[in-house]
């Protein structure tokens, strides 16, 4: 009986440490793939910036208003 | 209790000529209106004509008999058919009507002041061009036609930029921001009715610790710190660096929280115009109807006497500091000592809110339960709010670049930061990231479109819009609580007053638009002694 229960403890414990692994990788995963987009919408946006940061944030000159 | 009050929204526009930069602000801001008005104006007249019954006209029949034939007639003489411009031929023209063509700018035909057919009003206010929108009745129309103004605001600088070349006119792009960083501010404000007997010390006592702490939400957040940047770093507000003192007259220069201006543009005995300058220009439709919304529950409060009595030893400083700190846990002093928080004096707004609306409706739960799930996230889980308000999805983005290794004080930054508020939808950095599903939208660009070419149904803007799309030719001005129409037979000017913003509906005005004149309406409406 005992051994039993020790041995279905350990083949739990071993599930989970699976389960736990898999988690794991699915986290990698999912965490790669948010690089990857975040590194597109970036490059997207860069594509779209005027061409000159620093000419067009100099021109950037307003009169006061309200 | 109930979120629905009068209130109206005001957005002063950054203006550039990217390749003439230098180029008077005060002309550009002038051609940007033109060209709009010229083009609603054209629209209007093409509409007018495809509905003129044509099939009944023979221009080519010859008295002398016989008939020439199509073929052979100049196209002028074919005024039996609709004309049918593309959009770029009528911008071509409107262009060409407006007098803004560069070797012929005739400042005569030149308009600085343009009412549109949705009820807003389109002008040149200083250096920038201004649209404030039509009254309405609550905070989600207050969203949406605000929306609208920034797509006229996209369609007037694609139809500069189309005809630039005919034209000579410089291309303009316009911002949707509030600051250059060199020391310059401009404002979106908002507009809300207030009954006349609040007493306004109690006003002002409710208002500021509230607007020292709202920008939180409705941020629409900054690169760089002081009036011209000049510290290095983000945030929250484009506005909060520019505010100086407590109470005061003026909007442009020692800029107070609560601005005391007192013109209605409704019965002055009834009501107050509450005039809020203190607000961020807002692309994102959920941080502006945080503004919306919250303000009014608020005003509820203050109404009801019951807003939190929270007094701050000094509120100018407190807004100053709230819009610094990123952590959102900076301490601020209150007047009878010790600290609170903005997240703190915001939860107390809300919860008194919470118990004067009771069971209220729809609209009114909509603004509590976003209200709360903000205030919540922006305590635990920031960045789950970059899909919804400007200023974390800007913070985000930003700090995108700095963990590659951008410093603050990178003009890079400092540019993404001016172009997330380009009003163009293909450069405009919020646009793009609300068409890469980054963003939410309350309204899609369908609806957008609408509000800007109707008027809100629920106040005296839907008769100022129907009038202006009816009879353009015989309206001779328009204001807030005016119109002024002429006789077209004859010398008669027709007046109509409008001192309650709540009437001139759809419901009690629609049927009057199928008259013959605006006259004939205005006469009529007069008699009714509305």
């Amino acid at each position: 009986m005992e051994r039993k229960q020790v041995q279905s403890q350990q083949s739990s414990s071993a599930e989970q440490e699976v389960a736990q692994v898999e988690i794991q990788h699915q986290a990698r995963e999912v965490n790669q793939a948010q690089v990857a987009e975040t590194d597109d919408l970036l490059a997207e946006i860069d594509g779209l910036l005027e061409e000159n940061a620093e000419e067009f944030v100099k021109g950037f000159v307003q009169k006061g208003g309200q | 209790m109930t979120v629905e009050r009068v209130m109206g929204a005001e957005t002063e526009y950054g203006i550039l000529a990217p390749e003439q930069t230098g180029a008077n602000p005060t002309v550009l801001s002038a051609q940007v209106v033109n060209t709009y008005d010229t083009l609603f104006h054209r629209a209007l007249r093409a509409r007018s004509s495809s509905q003129w019954e044509y099939s009944s006209e023979s221009p080519l029949a010859d008295s002398r008999g016989g008939e020439m034939s199509e073929e052979q007639a100049h196209p002028s003489q074919l005024t039996h058919r609709a004309p049918v411009l593309t959009s770029e031929e009528i911008a071509a023209e409107a262009l060409k009507e407006s007098g803004l063509y560069a070797e012929r700018l005739d400042w005569d035909s030149v308009t600085m002041n343009s009412i549109l057919p949705n009820g807003a009003r389109f002008y040149v206010d200083h250096a920038h061009p201004e649209y404030s929108s039509p009254e309405v009745t609550n905070p989600l129309d207050a969203v949406l036609w605000d929306a609208a103004g920034d797509h006229i605001a996209a369609q007037t600088v694609a139809t500069i930029e189309v005809n630039a070349t005919e034209s000579g006119l410089p291309k303009v792009n316009l911002y949707k921001n509030n600051t250059d960083s060199k020391g310059q501010s401009y404002g979106a404000h908002e507009n809300y009715l207030l009954k006349r007997s609040t007493n306004f010390d109690d006003v002002v006592a409710g208002l500021l610790p509230f607007f020292a702490t709202r920008g939180i939400m409705i941020g629409a957040g900054r690169v760089g710190i002081g009036t011209k940047g000049e510290k290095p770093g983000f945030q929250i507000t484009q506005r909060a660096d520019f505010f100086e003192r407590l109470v005061g007259l003026e909007t442009t220069i020692r800029r107070p929280l609560v601005n005391t201006r007192d013109e209605p543009h409704a019965d002055i005995n009834r009501y107050r115009r509450l005039h809020v300058i203190t607000g961020d220009a807002n692309l994102s439709h959920y941080s502006n109807l945080l503004k919306f919304g919250t303000m009014s529950l608020v005003l509820n409060l203050i109404e009801a006497g019951q807003a939190p009595q929270i007094k701050l030893a000094d509120p100018v400083a407190a807004m100053h500091t709230v819009s610094h700190n990123l952590t959102l846990a900076a301490q601020l002093p209150l007047a009878g000592g010790g600290t609170i928080t903005a997240l703190e004096i915001q939860g107390e707004f809300l919860d008194a809110a919470r118990e004067l609306e009771g069971d209220c409706d729809a609209a009114t739960q909509q603004i509590l339960d976003l209200w709360e799930q903000t205030l919540h996230l922006l305590e635990t889980d920031l960045f789950a709010l970059a899909d919804r308000l400007d200023w974390v999805a800007k913070y985000q983005l930003l700090s995108q670049y700095v963990s590659q290794g951008l410093g603050w004080d990178n003009p890079k930054l400092a540019a993404i930061d001016l172009q997330y508020s380009d009003i163009r939808p293909h450069k405009g950095l919020y646009f793009k990231l609300v068409q890469v599903g980054r963003m939410k939208t309350l309204f899609d660009e369908a609806t957008i479109e609408e509000a800007a070419h109707n008027p809100p149904e629920n106040t005296r803007a839907y008769l100022r819009g129907k009038v202006i799309s009816t009879w353009p030719e015989e309206i001779v001005s328009v204001n807030w609580d005016t119109i002024v129409a002429r006789d077209p037979l004859g010398t008669d000017l027709y007046r109509l007053n409008m001192p309650s913003p709540s009437l001139f509906t759809k419901s009690s005005v629609e049927h009057l638009l199928k008259g013959e004149h605006a006259g004939d309406l205005i006469s009529w409406l007069n008699g009714q002694n509305i």
